[in-house]
């Protein structure tokens, strides 16, 4: 039994987790049919700002707990700054290019990226592990969990609702829908496409950095932190079907419990966990577990 | 500031590299006056992990203690029985690319430093499979090529090479080391789990540990084996199977960034409080990490480094130029850069020797480096396995204790050393037969 | 016809010769990037008919572990030998995984293949025992058509293997892309629907298609293997098979040639990178590669188009595609 609850609980953090890196990215997809391979890098400049301007709140001695609030601000700060650099300043250029080359881009961002983090932050770690046991700990099944990990749990609800309600309940938020379900018939409606396309690419940049930025607390920040972070993001987006938000939510947390259950009962499966699921869910429904009807074009 | 410090760092590379060059150029005359025969300089390819995730722990502290020990030897001076400027009079000239890209990609690199570059000999290698991958290229060029770093056992036991050597003990001696180490602090050792990383490092780690402590004391059970992608980064789940294990004693071969998120993750949870922590690369997050460091975590630093080095002079100098320069202490990677460049220069000047003074053919340099003794910051390394061409360190461990602000790093307790010979297995045996069949052989305090 | 014929033998001869005069590392940087460009035109061959593999690695590390256990258990040492076994059994394995991937398109394809590989990458990792798990093993000189060659010529024979191999791929390729079957697959990307009601079964062309493509890919992992002399499972990770996506972007798609180009001119670009700037390599390739992106739309190949189109229909082109 108590095994039973650890599992759960270990992942739904892990799901939490995947869906902070992964939504991001669904989102972008969703709305620019571009598979953002500097996903990573905005990740990665979202961890290095929040560490930085944690570090630096601590050695200031301002009130700890408010350092949750610095890291949220690092990965809005990443996300407005970045997001509409990159989409204004490069990606527009591709846009009526193949599917393929938009990746091409993207990779080359992301390698370019990878050099500017080391530049600009050197390659020593950064450490901003403090606010990850400010909270203190709580006891779930026998086993010591830091309350850090349900406050991951939390901003990755938040971050979901939040996305949620825009999209569903507000006019621009409605708009992306349009633009989701088809591009051009939006244009001609006169829907402002390429506004629309720089809000998205910027909130999916400021939930990448989200990631990052909370993730800093439970490692050390150094360069090469990205490529981890890409497949998984990809594989999860893929599993719950792509553009689609409730899809992410359910693809991480699908992949998160199957993960931690191999952790617990069989951990040298833990490797394929996600490839296997991936693979599985792809065999049961070819696009996805939340895909929409693609009409078919002659 | 550490930005700024870096592009400080890179550009004092540059300055150092023009420099040494200027010097090679003005100390020509008086090296082929003290060495007949001798080069305008010796040329040695540095490669190095400098991009990627293995850069910050690794690649870039190795690269360090290549650029300040250069300097400082070409200047003669470091202390006897180093102190002759360069190698026999000879400076340095390193070129420092980097060891991304794969075996392949590597290979490949290989060849262009020995016929593009020119290169007089290769230090490098900080992955295993890129060890393996240019040992067999090393014989084909016929190309001195010393592997500093990386940790296989599997090189010299494999195969015998004539142009390759190492000039570090391989991953048996953290591994064995830990597992008598933990029979002689926790003698009533009931179960043991492990935490590694998926990969052949961590395998080869956890297996050495495992089955030694198994060979130790056999009524030992292994609760929980764990093996978590390489930087995952995030361990939440399997911190919570550990601790639902309860083993009394957790290994982990874990480095760098993942050594330290592993840490800061576990410290929260108790983990370090239920069992004893086994860090067999711990040593590198000492001076990283400082008070945050939990009490009673047993640390290693893959031989005699770092935290763990022995007092002497030559020690003494080498913590004290690397941290004028880089503000940090070194780390286990610097100290194997140390032994790699401070043992070419003792070949060379022994081959020197031997051929009467005059400058050595790489064949003179060959038979001298070959079961060549020579001091270290490390200590004294043996080049015994391997037929002479594989090197031996002991192997020390301690417990962390309190926070000491007069080194900024918390106090180790409790070291033991085991002597090479304790270890290591005897020449011609390999590793796994030696740990199957007891040990023999062993000579342990 | 004719003339490409024409053009494969004069590049091959062109090639033999800067064998003969090249230094030795270029050399050897040449025969990497020829067995890397049979993997890239696999690659390009399934991108004809729509579908961007993100798992060639699957083929590539398959044969490439042939060749090691074949030497290995086998005591196989003649390379051309093991090129058939290796080709076979990535072909067996591609007619297996065909199967099911047969049916994906677009990024479920992609995802789809990436995840086979990396299951591979993870057996390879796993089965440590007889691999040697992430160290991988080594592959020793094979001998070519029951002759070893002296040490010293070792690296211009296993040149001029990896040439000739490569030069029969490429005019098999073209003959096949100049066939019936070739042209269903690019009909395929440009309507599958249509194709469908023409009676014509598109599951079975991306089938083939995708057997070939596995067959080359395979073909280029035990070239990759015997020159490189060591294998690892990293064969299979899934940054390899993006990197030949990346290289067949670069390239271009127009021509069989393209993708022997593409991977000529990266592994020179990398090490020029490697070599100019060994702490920003990264950004300097990233950099030139978006050049590449952004003034050369349809790939490097594009240089060769320009001598034969006036330069108003280029900026036209340029400009259409932008």
């Amino acid at each position: 039994m108590n095994t039973l609850i650890i599992i759960a609980v270990d992942g739904v953090i892990f799901a939490s987790w995947l869906f902070l890196i992964s939504s991001g990215l669904t989102l972008i997809y969703g709305v620019m049919r571009i598979l953002n391979i500097a996903h990573g890098s905005l990740y990665t400049l979202g961890a290095y700002a929040g560490a930085s301007l944690v570090i630096a709140y601590f050695g200031r001695g301002f009130w700890p707990q408010g350092s949750y609030l610095v890291l949220l601000g690092a990965a809005l700060v990443v996300g407005l700054i970045s997001g509409p650099l990159i989409e204004r300043g490069l990606l527009r250029w591709m846009y009526g290019r193949d599917q393929v080359f938009q990746l091409l881009v993207t990779y080359a961002l992301f390698l370019i990226l990878e050099d500017v983090v080391k530049l600009v932050w050197g390659v020593n770690p950064y450490y901003a592990y403090k606010p990850y046991g400010l909270l203190g700990q709580v006891r779930l099944g026998g086993i010591i969990y830091p309350w850090y990990s349900f406050l991951l749990f939390a901003v990755a609800l938040l971050a979901g609702v939040l996305l949620w309600l825009f999209v569903t309940r507000t006019r621009f938020g409605r708009l992306v829908v349009a633009v989701i379900y088809d591009p051009e018939i939006s244009t001609a409606m006169g829907v402002n496409v390429s506004r629309v396309f720089v809000v998205a690419f910027t909130l999916g940049a400021m939930l990448a950095a989200l990631g990052g930025a909370f993730t800093a607390p439970m490692i050390a920040v150094v360069p090469g932190i990205a490529v981890e972070v890409i497949v998984l993001a990809f594989a999860v987006v893929v599993i719950g079907g792509l553009g689609s938000l409730e899809g992410a939510a359910l693809g991480a947390l699908i992949v998160g419990l199957v993960r931690a259950a191999m952790v617990h009962v069989f951990p040298v499966l833990e490797l394929f966990t996600i490839y296997l699921v991936m693979a599985v869910v792809l065999l049961v429904r070819p696009h996805g577990l939340f895909a929409r009807e693609e009409v078919r074009r002659i | 500031m550490r930005p700024l410090k870096q592009v400080l760092a890179l550009k004092r590379w540059v300055v150092m590299v023009l420099v040494s060059g200027m010097l090679s150029l003005i100390s020509t005359e008086a090296a082929s006056q003290a060495v007949p025969g001798a080069p305008s300089h010796l040329k040695i390819g540095i490669v190095s992990f400098l991009s990627g995730a293995a850069a910050s722990p690794f690649g870039i502290p190795s690269r360090n203690a290549a650029e300040v020990l250069i300097e400082v030897i070409n200047a003669g001076k470091a202390p006897a029985p180093y102190d002759k400027p360069g190698i026999g009079g000879v400076p340095i000239r390193a070129v420092s690319i980097d060891e991304a890209g794969g075996a392949d990609k590597q290979v490949a690199e290989l060849r262009r430093l020995v016929l593009d570059e020119k290169v007089d000999l290769v230090i490098g290698y900080i992955s295993s499979a890129d060890c393996l991958a240019v040992a067999p290229v090393a014989e084909e060029l016929k190309t001195l090529t010393v592997l500093f770093d990386c940790g296989t056992n599997r090189i010299f036991e494999e195969k015998s090479y004539k142009y390759v050597f190492r000039t570090k003990g391989h991953q048996i001696i953290d591994n064995v080391g830990a597992a008598r180490y933990v029979r002689k602090v926790k003698p009533n050792l009931k179960t043991i789990a492990g935490i590694n990383q998926n990969y052949a490092w961590g395998q080869d780690s956890w297996a050495t540990f495992r089955d030694s402590v198994l060979k130790l004391k056999p009524d030992v059970r292994v609760v929980s084996e764990q093996f978590p992608r390489l930087f995952a980064g995030e361990y939440s789940a399997e911190l919570s199977a550990l601790l639902a294990a309860r083993p009394d004693v957790i290994h982990s071969s874990f480095w760098g960034g993942d050594l330290e998120g592993l840490v800061i993750q576990a410290t929260p949870r108790g983990l370090a409080e239920q069992s004893l922590l086994v860090l067999t690369t711990g040593d590198t997050m000492l001076p990283r990490l400082e008070r945050d460091i939990p009490p009673g975590v047993v640390i290693a630093a893959r031989g005699p480094h770092g935290a763990l080095a022995p007092k002497s002079k030559l020690n003494d100098w080498f913590v004290n130029i690397y941290k004028d320069r880089y503000g940090v202490r070194p780390v286990y990677p610097s100290y194997h850069m140390s032994q790699a460049l401070l043992g070419v220069k003792a070949a060379f000047e022994k081959a020197i020797a031997a051929n009467k003074g005059r400058w050595p053919t790489i064949v003179q340099v060959i038979a001298a480096f070959e079961h060549l003794e020579f001091e270290t910051p490390s200590g004294p390394i043996k080049m015994v396995l391997g037929k002479g061409h594989q090197g031996v360190e002991p192997s020390v461990f301690g417990i962390t204790g309190p926070f000491d602000p007069a080194t900024g790093e918390v106090k180790l307790t409790n070291v033991i050393e085991f002597p090479a010979e304790c270890v290591n297995p005897p020449e011609g045996m390999a590793s796994e037969d030696w740990i199957k069949r007891g040990f023999p052989g062993a000579k342990c305090p | 016809m004719r003339l490409v014929l024409g053009v494969t033998l004069a590049m091959l001869l062109l090639f033999l010769g800067l064998g003969l005069v090249l230094p030795k590392w270029i050399l050897f940087l040449l025969t990497l990037a020829l067995a890397k460009g049979l993997v890239v035109l696999s690659v390009v061959l399934l991108m004809h008919a729509g579908l961007v593999s993100f798992g060639q690695g699957l083929f590539f590390a398959t044969s490439a572990y042939t060749v090691g256990f074949a030497m290995k258990l086998l005591e196989i040492q003649e390379a051309v030998v093991l090129a058939g076994l290796g080709m076979a059994t990535s072909i067996a394995v591609a007619a297996l995984t065909g199967l099911l991937l047969a049916r994906y398109r677009e990024i479920f394809f992609a995802m789809l293949s990436l995840a086979i590989s990396m299951i591979l990458y993870g057996v390879l990792l796993k089965a440590y025992g007889i691999t040697g798990g992430t160290d991988g093993m080594g592959i020793a000189s094979p001998t070519i058509l029951g002759l070893t060659p002296p040490p010293d010529r070792l690296r211009l024979a296993m040149y001029a293997f990896t040439l000739v191999t490569v030069t029969v791929m490429i005019s098999f390729v073209h003959r096949y892309a100049d066939s019936p079957l070739g042209y269903t697959v690019r009909a395929i990307r440009d309507n599958e629907v249509r194709l469908e009601y023409l009676g014509i079964s598109v599951q079975r062309t991306i089938y083939l298609t995708y057997l070939l493509a596995g067959g080359l890919a395979g073909l280029g992992g035990v070239l990759v293997a015997l020159n490189v002399g060591h294998i690892d499972p990293q064969l299979a990770y899934w940054t390899t098979s993006g990197e030949f996506v990346f290289v067949a972007l670069l390239g271009g798609t127009g021509s069989v040639f393209a993708p022997l180009g593409g991977a000529i001119i990266f592994e020179f670009l990398r090490t020029y990178a490697f070599k100019y700037s060994p702490y920003t390599w990264q950004m300097t390739l990233g950099i030139i590669m978006l050049a590449i992106i952004l003034f050369m739309p349809e790939g490097l190949w594009t240089i060769s188009k320009v001598f034969a189109r006036s330069p108003r229909e280029w900026r036209l082109s340029w400009k259409r595609s932008a």
